[in-house]
């Protein structure tokens, strides 16, 4: 299979490609009067959910314990973010032509490497909505935090948070799967 | 309880007395007690919806003097909604706030009330819909729509040349037209003229009122100009039927004064068949007059939030003498009630409620006798068939006093009967009577979802009665109306459950839940708001004066209004509250309430805009408030307004806190 790394390598870049047509993440908060649960989604450039008023409702619910406005426009992550995953894709074309197993292997690891910085970057701005607290909230919780888990369920008052992937989120994760698979390959042939 | 259920008995006995009584070969009449204790346990369980299970069908009851419909879901009897129709209603700022006051225009000027008789659901193709519910409103005739999206009115439009619209709204089967027939008649123009010159003077109209198959809107398409018969009741043909609607009549002897014994001396009546193609050909030719009329017709915009009302001018009217074959009198014995046609198309049941057995036409004899011109006689251009040869046959001695039909769709017909208190089931080709069972107590109407279309799902039947009685814990001289659900999925008839409606619950549809429950919406989308007044963020809220009227353009979140203390407002001033809910999710819903208000509170959906209109008539500071239980700070949202003396030269100004807004 001559072709298989270039294969992969596109299948790589098309994971990335699913970033800019899907969120990145999401977080869903369940409550008894939430049937739906409140599903709030991460993009690259914007903050949506699965119905049109989360963000609003989001907020709504955060500012009874005095948690910042999520304001999308105050992110500056959202402006770059599409820029970083652009160059990615750029590189990982030019990996693609060039063939060669050292071009796979560096284009993965910066997957990497950029992704743990995103993930730790997204615990910061977590850890700030969470402990950044109004002093004139409406309701006070001594030792209350509000920070939303990193991955998994955590329960937050009378809600159960979830934080999870979504579709570009595993689009990321499976571009540097098939970036390794075609370092591995190229190297074997 | 032991003494309740003798008394009962004994009130069961006296009316299976009367029954007899009256009327031989009725003596099953009584059936089983009917009471708890004689009710298997399996009962309840057919009934019981548990907690956050949802209801199988929805039922819409008229609420008959009340004006307005209410919702239920079937087989819990739960009560869901009441939708404000032709009545006012404090509680949603129905006919208060300013954007729902053209809704009860009429020729007549701003009607507050009116007696909300009998619902119907669209059709396609002979089968509910669940797009829209029509109503006829009785007092000052009017025709509704309301929307089944979100359950609230849509539309009204009034129906001029007549008087008590009884005989309505019932569709056709794609609901190409809505009808409303005159139950009074009326002098035709409305004249200054002797009441005794009724048989010359008089006429009946009936009215076709076109559906915009798209958007729903009503248009009063043509009248057809009839003798000042009471037009009581009608149903549209279906099937092969499809085309036709019939109306039934008492008072053939037209008579205005003691009706209830001038009026029940005929011993036939007529059900009138319209051919209704056959005037939209007339129409298109041209055959119609244009006869000067005035009538109201207002419709509720979902995107401004606002109703509108228009005043019409004319309406086109069909003579029958000028266009045969549109018009015919089938003879019915005797004052008949319901005309039901059964989903075939082909049987038309004539409810003869002062007669001793049931007539039943068949249309396809009613076609061939007007093929043939088998004509009794003529009246005013109107040919009287033959009653033998357009009769299919009759239900004999089934009951005393039939009203109302329905059908199952296995075959099988179901009448009420007031008199004797009871609905009997009787097979429709044969007139066969199969089972009877009692109603607690005076069965009108009844209802089984879809049971007048053409496909009806034949497993609950609900009677909708007229006498209440002992049926439920005593409230005075006044009670509530009583209804019952029946399974009618065997061959036996079976009561299942016992529950009170608003008002007098006349006529009711049903219609299974999946129909109408996945377009139901959860709120008005923000964007698409163009009220006049809206204020679409925060940072847009104001007041501005226009001499001593004042807008208020004011939002409201949880758990705040925008602005929440006003000053600068003068005695004599006419200040509007516009508040626009920015709200964005499903059942939050915020209300305002202010001092002194002359009306009623607001009810605001998310993402609607609605106007109170208040009056300040002397000076100080008041509260508003948010008056539906919204958050945790629900208690919080309040606000002030300052009002000053008229000389003074306060300056208008608003506020809400001193730092950062959430929106
Ligand atoms: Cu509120």
């Amino acid at each position: 299979m001559k072709y298989l790394p270039r294969l992969l390598m596109a299948l790589g870049i098309i994971g990335l490609l699913l970033l800019f047509f899907f969120p990145m993440w999401k977080i869903i908060l369940y409550a008894p009067q939430y049937p739906d649960g409140v599903e709030m989604h991460i993009y690259i450039d914007k903050i949506g959910g699965n119905s049109p008023g989360v963000l609003q409702n989001v907020n709504i619910l955060n500012h009874y314990v005095g948690m910042k406005y999520i304001d999308p426009d105050a992110i500056p992550e959202l402006q770059y973010f599409p820029y970083i995953i652009g160059a990615l894709i750029l590189l990982g074309a030019g990996a693609l032509l060039w063939n060669r197993a050292p071009g796979y292997l560096i284009w993965t690891l910066l997957l990497i490497i950029l992704g743990t910085i995103g993930m730790y970057d997204f615990y910061l701005w977590e850890y700030d909505y969470g402990h950044n607290l109004s002093p004139t909230a409406p309701i006070k919780i001594p030792g209350a935090s509000f920070q939303p888990p990193l991955l998994g369920t955590k329960d937050i008052l009378n809600f159960v948070a979830k934080s999870l992937p979504h579709i570009g989120g595993y689009g990321y994760g499976l571009a540097i799967l098939m970036g390794g698979s075609a370092w591995w390959t190229r190297k074997k042939q | 309880m032991k003494q309740h259920h003798v008394f009962s008995t004994l009130k069961l006995m006296a009316a299976t007395i009367l029954g007899i009584g009256l009327l031989s070969g009725c003596s099953q009449s009584a059936g089983n007690g009917g009471n708890s204790a004689a009710l298997a346990d399996d009962v309840a369980s057919q009934v019981y919806v548990p907690p956050g299970e949802y209801d199988e069908f929805y039922a819409f009851m008229s609420g008959g003097f009340s004006g307005q419909v209410s919702v239920y879901g079937l087989p819990s009897g739960r009560m869901l909604k009441v939708i404000p129709v032709f009545s006012l209603d404090a509680e949603k700022g129905y006919g208060f706030n300013e954007e729902t006051k053209p809704m009860l225009e009429t020729s007549h000027g701003f009607i507050p009330w009116d007696d909300a008789h009998h619902p119907e659901l669209s059709q396609t193709n002979g089968e509910t819909d669940g797009r829209w519910l029509f109503i006829n409103g009785n007092n000052t005739p009017r025709i509704a729509r309301i929307d089944l999206t979100t359950f609230e009115t849509a539309e009204i439009i009034e129906i001029p040349n007549s008087g008590g619209n009884h005989s309505s709204p019932f569709t056709t089967e794609n609901t190409e037209y809505v009808v409303a027939g005159t139950r009074f008649g009326v002098p035709y123009p409305q004249q200054d003229v002797a009441i005794d010159s009724y048989a010359e003077k008089f006429k009946g109209t009936l009215s076709f009122i076109s559906v915009d198959p798209e958007e729903g809107e009503m248009d009063l398409a043509f009248q057809v100009l009839l003798p000042a018969y009471d037009y009581d009741l009608a149903h549209s043909g279906k099937g092969k039927s499809h085309g036709w609607t019939f109306f039934t009549t008492y008072n053939t002897e037209e008579k205005s004064t003691l009706l209830e014994v001038n009026a029940s001396q005929n011993d036939k009546d007529f059900i009138a068949a319209i051919n209704w193609k056959k005037a939209e050909e007339y129409i298109a030719q041209g055959k119609f007059q244009e006869i000067p009329a005035q009538y109201a017709h207002n419709t509720y915009n979902e995107h401004t939030h606002m109703a509108t009302s228009e005043m019409k001018e004319t309406v086109r009217v069909l003579l029958p003498e000028e266009c045969p074959g549109l018009v015919y009198f089938l003879p019915t014995p005797k004052s008949p009630h319901g005309v039901d046609v059964d989903p075939t198309g082909e049987y038309i049941v004539g409810n003869g409620k002062l007669s001793a057995d049931m007539a039943v036409h068949s249309f396809s004899k009613v076609l061939e006798a007007i093929e043939n011109e088998s004509f009794e006689t003529i009246i005013d251009g109107i040919p009287v068939l033959k009653y033998d040869e357009i009769l299919a046959g009759i239900v004999e001695k089934p009951g005393l006093g039939p009203l109302h039909t329905e059908f199952d769709g296995k075959g099988n017909a179901y009448t009420t009967y007031f008199i004797s208190s009871e609905i009997v089931k009787w097979k429709v080709e044969t007139q066969e009577v199969l089972d009877r069972v009692p109603t607690y107590y005076s069965v009108g109407h009844l209802m089984i979802p879809g049971g007048d279309s053409r496909k009806p799902d034949g497993k609950y039947m609900v009677a909708l009665n007229k006498i209440t009685k002992d049926r439920y814990l005593p409230t005075g001289p006044e009670l509530t109306h009583s209804a019952q659900l029946y399974d009618i999925s065997g061959e036996k008839m079976k009561m299942l459950l016992d529950f009170p409606t608003i008002g007098e619950p006349h006529y009711a549809q049903g219609i299974a839940a999946s129909k109408v429950m996945p377009n139901s919406k959860k709120f008005y989308p923000i964007e698409e708001n163009e009220h006049p007044y809206r204020t679409l963020g925060e940072k847009d809220t104001r007041v501005e004066r226009d001499g001593n009227i004042v807008h208020v353009y004011m939002t409201t979140i949880r758990s705040h209004f925008a602005p929440d203390n006003i000053e600068g407002i003068k005695v004599g001033d006419k200040v509007y509250f516009h508040v626009t809910n920015l709200e964005q999710d499903w059942d939050v819903p915020h209300g305002l309430a202010i001092m002194g208000a002359n009306n009623a509170e607001l009810l605001i959906m998310p993402g609607q805009t609605e106007t109170l209109l208040w009056e300040p008539d002397r000076v100080g500071v008041y509260p508003f408030y948010c008056t539906d239980f919204c958050s945790a700070l629900h208690q919080e949202m309040q606000g002030y307004v300052r009002v000053s003396p008229q000389s003074s030269d306060i300056e208008l100004s608003w506020r809400l806190g001193e730092d950062e807004p959430v929106q």
